[in-house]
């Protein structure tokens, strides 16, 4: 540890039992960004899933809103430390998007509009824990949260969660994202604090 | 204006923020040095690239064309640094005889 | 590791602060450091802030209410506190005495602190090349160093710009840096410009369209 500086507290925070190890509660929602933040209109938005043989499966903005939506609350954990608890999203889950797509494939790399990648399981998108969000708190999702639509995935660090996202390509084989190629863990399990490689 | 709006309308710093963290790094000041972006060849200072600072690390792009020119993660023991944007840097050194 | 040595108020929102710092190498003009601060549960936050003196280890801070760093040092920390400086740091953003080149200096706000250092450079070393101060803030109670900068210095001229309230009888009107403050047939300088961000970003453009060479204008924003 570094030398304490008497009275710094830093941000208001409370290191509040039930959060995973090192993090600490918030109740604002900072914006963090890697880039310019897209605005891409809704009409102009696109969501493809692509497999592992090239094979494309593609919604526009109105075909995805007319598939069946779920109301997720959940909390969520920023690999900078910080976690909200409780915050309420709408979307589709990945199980509804995939449900037509056939894979042999393990991996899912999610790509976004302005470059940003990420990469998981494929099994982590499936079986309720994953959803391509356009809501939160009741509201449309702003562009400097990821609207028109992020992806949510809250049982891994929130970076995983990418916003602004056009797609998902099914991989057969491993390709760290963004951050992963940069030092961050493969997979960042929050509640293993699996921040960086090696962790 | 709301904490939301506020860090909606921050964006980016000069390169410039990332001569503190690289000073880690290397002995000289590379925020000086001019570097040349691979995707569209501009060439400049380091301490002219955009830097998105609010994140998992450090993200400095080209002031031309958006591309990421460098990256700097910072884990507790080691410092990860990604040039792949850069085709080359070139560092000022005094003359020698 | 610095101690806090000395504070001034600037502003109600603002103070300058003096480290005594053992074996501090000396910095140029327009350089950085960057403040680390360790909380007592070990949570730490980290913050750039520019010199504002070319020949001791001084801050200018300007309190953001939402800020966690600056707070603390504006309202908080005090006397023989200790905290982790970094630096000095920034190569780049620097003025040298001696170049010969007259400088143009634009501030937004608390952007004048590596300004400042300059401007007192200038004057330690004796420096005679012409240096133009614009300096932009709300109303004179946000004025920085306004002591100082009234005092006359020959070769130094400073013009304060208000964005929202003016001193009684002043001629310009409240409003932001515009065209019409640079002077037109001067463009044969080196720029310095330091603020907020979309401060710094209207002023280069301004600049730039006013005939200065992009590549003599140096920018430092701070977000």
């Amino acid at each position: 540890m570094g030398i304490v500086s008497p009275g710094f507290h830093g941000r208001r925070r409370e290191s509040a039992g039930g959060l995973p190890p090192g993090q600490y509660l918030t109740n604002d929602f900072p914006v963090l960004s890697a880039g310019p933040t897209p605005r891409i209109p809704q009409d102009e938005w696109e969501f493809t899933v692509t497999t592992e043989s090239g094979r494309e499966h593609r919604w526009t903005w109105r075909e995805f809103l007319d598939l069946p939506s779920e109301t997720p609350q959940v909390d969520i954990h920023c690999v900078t430390k910080w976690s909200k608890l409780g915050t309420e999203w709408q979307g589709v889950s990945l199980d509804v998007l995939l449900a037509d797509v056939e894979t042999e494939a393990d991996y899912a790399l999610a790509h976004s509009y302005g470059g940003y990648t990420t990469n998981l399981p494929l099994d982590d998108l499936l079986d309720g824990k994953a959803w391509v969000v356009h809501r939160y708190d009741g509201e449309d999702l702003e562009p400097e949260h990821g609207g028109p639509a992020r992806l949510l995935v809250p049982h891994l660090y929130f970076w995983k969660s990418a916003k602004w996202v056009r797609g998902i390509t099914l991989l057969t084989e491993n390709e760290p994202g963004f951050w992963e190629s940069a030092g961050y863990h493969d997979y960042g399990d929050p509640w293993r604090e699996q921040r960086y490689q090696g962790d | 204006m709301t904490l939301r709006h506020r860090q909606a309308v921050h964006g980016h710093v000069d390169g410039n923020a990332l001569a503190g963290p690289l000073s880690e790094l290397f002995a000289v000041d590379v925020t000086a040095a001019e570097g040349r972006c691979v995707n569209c060849g501009l060439t400049g200072p380091i301490a002219t690239l955009m830097v998105y600072d609010r994140a998992p690390g450090m993200v400095a792009r080209c002031a031309g064309c958006d591309n990421v020119v460098l990256r700097l993660v910072r884990t507790p023991d080691a410092a990860w640094l990604d040039l792949t944007g850069m085709t080359w840097l070139r560092v000022q050194l005094p003359t020698t005889t | 590791m610095a101690r806090l040595a000395e504070t001034r108020r600037e502003t109600e929102t603002a103070r300058t602060l003096l480290f005594d710092v053992p074996d501090w190498p000396g910095h140029l003009a327009g350089q950085h450091v960057d403040v680390r601060l360790t909380a007592d549960d070990g949570y730490t936050a980290q913050r750039s802030y520019s010199l504002s003196a070319p020949d001791q280890v001084e801050l200018a801070v300007q309190r953001i209410g939402d800020g966690e760093v600056s707070p603390y040092l504006t309202d908080v920390i005090g006397i023989g506190d200790p905290v982790e400086l970094r630096g000095p740091v920034g190569g780049w953003f620097v003025w040298r005495p001696g170049t010969g080149r007259a400088v143009l200096l634009i501030a937004g706000g608390s952007g004048i602190a590596p300004l400042m250092a300059m401007i007192r450079a200038r004057r330690l070393s004796g420096d005679g090349t012409p240096f133009t101060l614009l300096y932009s803030v709300r109303t004179p109670s946000d004025v920085y160093f306004a002591d100082e900068l009234r005092r006359p210095v020959p070769g130094l001229d400073v013009t304060l710009l208000y964005t929202r309230g003016t001193p009684d009888g002043w001629l310009r009107p409240p409003g932001r840096l515009t065209a019409a403050d640079l002077d037109p047939a001067d463009t044969d300088r080196d720029c310095f410009v330091c603020g907020p961000t979309g401060f710094v970003e209207a002023a280069a453009d301004l600049l730039v369209a006013h005939g200065h060479d992009p590549r003599r204008i140096k920018t430092e924003r701070f977000g």
